[in-house]
C-alpha cells in the first residue's frame, strides 16, 4: 500500500476539513453551519487517524511540514467562500473519495471505518445537489471544478468518477503544485503553533 | 383548543409566575411579558451567534488537531444554541429572518463580550474558561425561567456548555504550565477581558426593580450572578498564579466580594453598537447573509 | 406545541428523542425544514451530534393532535387513588382484629 496514497488521503481530508470549517458563522442557514462543523470535524478526525498510520505524532505531519511537502489535491486547496462552489466541491469530492476509499478498504481496515462515516457526508452532499441542481450557480460551479475533481484520483480511477458524475473525462488538474492560496492557508494554520518552540504543549 | 388555566389578568399572571407557575407557548400571557420575553430570549440568541465570530479565526489557527476539534465542537454548539433559541422566539411570533435582520441593522442587541477583539490564543482559553463561566451562571438561573419552552432548551444548553468549560480549563492549564511566554499570553488576555467580564452580568439593579426578575424570566439578580461568578472563579484564577487586574478585589469576611466599580458607561456604549469590533462583525454577517440569499430561496422553493 | 404550523414553504417538525434503548421518547424541541430529508439531516445534528440520542422521531407539527382540556365537574374521586382513605380504614380494621400497634 503506497504511503503516498495514504498521505494524499490524509492531506486531502485535513485541508478540506480546514476549508469546510471556514463556513463557521457564515453558512446560509444556522443548520448548515452546524452540519458543516460536523463534516469538518469528521474530516480532521479521518486525517488524524491516517496520519497515525504513518507516524507517531499526527500533529507533526499535520502542521510541521513545509507547504510544498503536502500532497493534497488542488480541489481541496481552493478557497471557496460561496455556497454554490462549496457544495459543488463537497459533492464532487465525496463521489471521488468513495471510489478511492472503497478501493483502499481491501488493504486498510481504517478505510472501512472512514467509509461508514462518509455515508453521512454523501447523504448531505446529495441532498444539497438535488436542491441546487437546476441553479445557474451550482451548474457553473460543477463545470469549473470538474477538472479539479478528476485530479483527486489517480488516472486509472477517473473513468469511474466520470461515469458516476455523469460527465466526460477531461484533462485533470493534477496534484503537485500547491498554490499561493494553500501557502496562505498553511501560514494561518500554523501561526499559533510556530509561536512556541517545537514540542511545546498546547 | 387548550384550556387556559392561567387567569387572563396581568395581576393574577404575575402572582402565578411568582409562585413558580410555568407558561407554555399557547397560554395567555400579558403583552408586556411576551414583549420582554421575546427581547430577552432574542438577545440570548443573538449573543450565541455573535460569539461565533471572535472564535472563528482561532479555529483556523488552532495549534493541534485536538484543539481544532474541540474548538470547532464548542463553536458548533453555540450555533446550535442560537438555532434552538431562535426557534423559541419564532414560536412566540417573531421569525428568525426578522431577528437576523434586526441584529444586522443594530436594532437588536447582543452581550458586551462579543463586541471585543480576540488577539491571541490566550483569548481562546480565557473565553472558553471565564466568559463561558459567566454565561453559565446566568444560564443555570434560566433553568427556572417561567416560560417553559425556554427553560427546557436551557437544560440542553447547560449540558453542552459544561464541555466548553472543561475545554477552556484544559487550554489554560496547558499554557500556564508551558513556557513563560505562554503563561504571559494567558495573563495578558485575562487583563484585557477582566473589564468586560465584570460588566457582563449587568449593572446592579436590585432584582425587585428588574422586570426580568419580576416576571421570573430571570430567577436571580445581576449582582447575585456577578457574586456567583467571582466566588466560583477568582479562587481558580489565583491558584494558577495569575493575577486579576483589580487591586480592590477581595472577599470580605461576610462572603461578599468587593471590587472596583465596573464602567457602566462603557457597557452601555458597547451594547448599543459601539464596541471595538461591532461594526465589522455585523458587516461580515450581513455580507454573507446577502450573498447567500439565493440559497435560502432555493431551499424554500417546493 | 407552538402555535404556528408552518412558515412559508417550510415545515415545522417536532423532534422526540430517546436517551437510550428502553427509555421513552421525549419531546426535545422542533426543527424547521423544507422537507423530511432536510429535517432528518438537521435533527441528527441538533439532537445527536454529541451522541446524546439513540433514536429520534420526527413528526410534522400538523400531525400532532393536542389534547389539553378535561372535564371533572362532579369530582368523581373513585377514579383517583387519593379518593380512598386507606389509612383510616386500615387503622380501624387493625383495631378490630387486635393487630393495631404492630407495624
Amino acid at each position: 500500500m503506497s504511503e503516498q496514497v495514504l498521505l494524499g488521503l490524509a492531506d486531502d481530508e485535513l485541508v478540506l476539513g480546514w476549508r469546510d470549517s471556514e463556513w463557521t458563522g457564515i453558512a446560509p442557514m444556522l443548520e448548515e453551519d452546524v452540519a458543516f462543523s460536523s463534516i469538518a470535524q469528521n474530516e480532521i478526525g479521518h486525517a488524524r487517524a491516517v496520519y497515525e498510520l504513518l507516524s507517531d505524532d499526527a500533529d507533526v505531519l499535520a502542521f510541521d511540514r513545509a507547504p510544498e511537502e503536502y500532497v493534497c489535491a488542488p480541489l481541496v486547496q481552493l478557497h471557496l467562500l460561496d455556497w454554490g462552489r462549496t457544495i459543488a466541491r463537497r459533492w464532487l469530492y465525496e463521489v471521488a473519495d468513495e471510489i478511492r476509499i472503497t478501493a483502499l478498504m481491501e488493504e486498510v481496515p481504517l478505510a472501512a471505518k472512514i467509509n461508514r462515516e462518509e455515508a453521512y457526508h454523501r447523504m448531505h452532499a446529495e441532498m444539497w445537489r438535488e436542491r441546487l441542481a437546476e441553479t445557474p450557480q451550482f451548474r457553473a460551479a460543477v463545470d469549473e471544478l470538474w477538472p479539479y475533481a478528476l485530479g483527486v484520483l489517480p488516472p486509472e480511477q477517473r473513468a469511474e468518477l466520470a461515469s458516476r458524475a455523469g460527465r466526460d473525462e477531461v484533462a485533470a488538474v493534477e496534484r503537485g503544485a500547491n498554490d499561493a492560496a494553500f501557502t496562505e492557508l498553511h501560514a494561518e494554520m500554523t501561526m499559533v503553533r510556530r509561536s512556541a518552540p517545537a514540542g511545546a504543549q498546547w | 383548543m387548550a384550556a387556559v388555566e392561567i387567569p387572563r389578568s396581568e395581576q393574577a399572571f404575575l402572582e402565578y409566575v411568582q409562585a413558580g407557575g410555568q407558561v407554555e407557548t399557547t397560554d395567555w400571557m400579558p403583552d408586556d411579558y411576551r414583549a420582554k420575553l421575546v427581547k430577552f430570549i432574542e438577545m440570548h440568541g443573538n449573543s450565541e451567534l455573535m460569539g461565533v465570530l471572535p472564535e472563528r479565526e482561532w479555529i483556523l489557527r488552532a495549534p493541534t488537531l485536538q484543539r481544532k476539534l474541540a474548538l470547532t465542537a464548542k463553536v458548533q454548539d453555540e450555533v446550535g444554541h442560537a438555532q434552538l433559541i431562535y426557534r423559541v422566539v419564532e414560536d412566540l411570533g417573531k421569525p428568525r429572518e426578522q431577528c437576523l435582520a434586526d441584529l444586522i441593522s443594530g436594532k437588536a442587541k447582543f452581550h458586551n463580550v462579543f463586541h471585543y477583539p480576540t488577539k491571541t490564543w490566550g483569548d481562546v482559553g480565557v473565553i472558553a474558561w471565564l466568559v463561558d463561566a459567566a454565561a453559565i451562571i446566568s444560564q443555570k438561573a434560566l433553568l427556572k425561567c417561567s416560560y417553559a419552552p425556554y427553560a427546557r432548551i436551557m437544560k440542553k444548553i447547560c449540558w453542552e456548555e459544561s464541555f466548553h468549560i472543561l475545554h477552556g480549563r484544559d487550554v489554560i492549564l496547558a499554557m500556564v504550565t508551558g513556557t513563560p511566554e505562554q503563561f504571559e499570553l494567558v495573563q495578558e488576555a485575562l487583563n484585557r477581558w477582566w473589564g468586560p467580564l465584570m460588566q457582563f452580568h449587568g449593572n446592579p439593579i436590585p432584582r425587585e426593580e428588574d422586570p426580568m426578575f419580576i416576571w421570573r424570566i430571570k430567577s436571580q439578580g445581576n449582582e447575585e450572578a456577578r457574586q456567583g461568578f467571582l466566588d466560583g472563579y477568582v479562587p481558580q484564577i489565583w491558584e494558577l498564579g495569575l493575577t486579576v487586574p483589580d487591586p480592590k478585589l477581595r472577599k470580605r469576611d461576610d462572603g461578599v466580594w468587593e471590587y472596583t466599580e465596573p464602567d457602566w458607561a462603557e457597557l452601555k456604549h458597547v451594547v448599543t453598537g459601539h464596541g471595538p469590533r461591532t461594526a465589522d462583525r455585523l458587516a461580515f454577517r450581513a455580507r454573507f447573509l446577502e450573498q447567500e440569499q439565493w440559497v435560502r430561496d432555493a431551499v424554500l422553493a417546493a | 406545541m407552538g402555535a404556528r404550523r408552518s412558515l412559508g414553504g417550510l415545515m415545522i417538525y417536532e423532534v422526540f428523542r430517546q436517551d437510550r434503548k428502553g427509555q421513552p421518547f421525549e419531546h426535545a424541541g422542533s426543527v424547521v425544514a423544507p422537507d423530511a430529508e432536510f429535517a432528518e439531516a438537521w435533527a441528527r445534528e441538533q439532537y445527536g451530534r454529541r451522541g446524546e440520542s439513540v433514536a429520534l422521531w420526527l413528526v410534522p407539527r400538523d400531525a400532532v393532535h393536542v389534547v389539553a382540556d378535561w372535564a371533572d365537574e362532579f369530582d368523581l374521586k373513585y377514579r383517583r387513588v387519593d379518593g380512598y382513605s386507606i389509612k383510616a380504614r386500615l387503622k380501624e380494621a387493625r383495631e378490630r382484629a387486635g393487630t393495631a400497634g404492630a407495624g
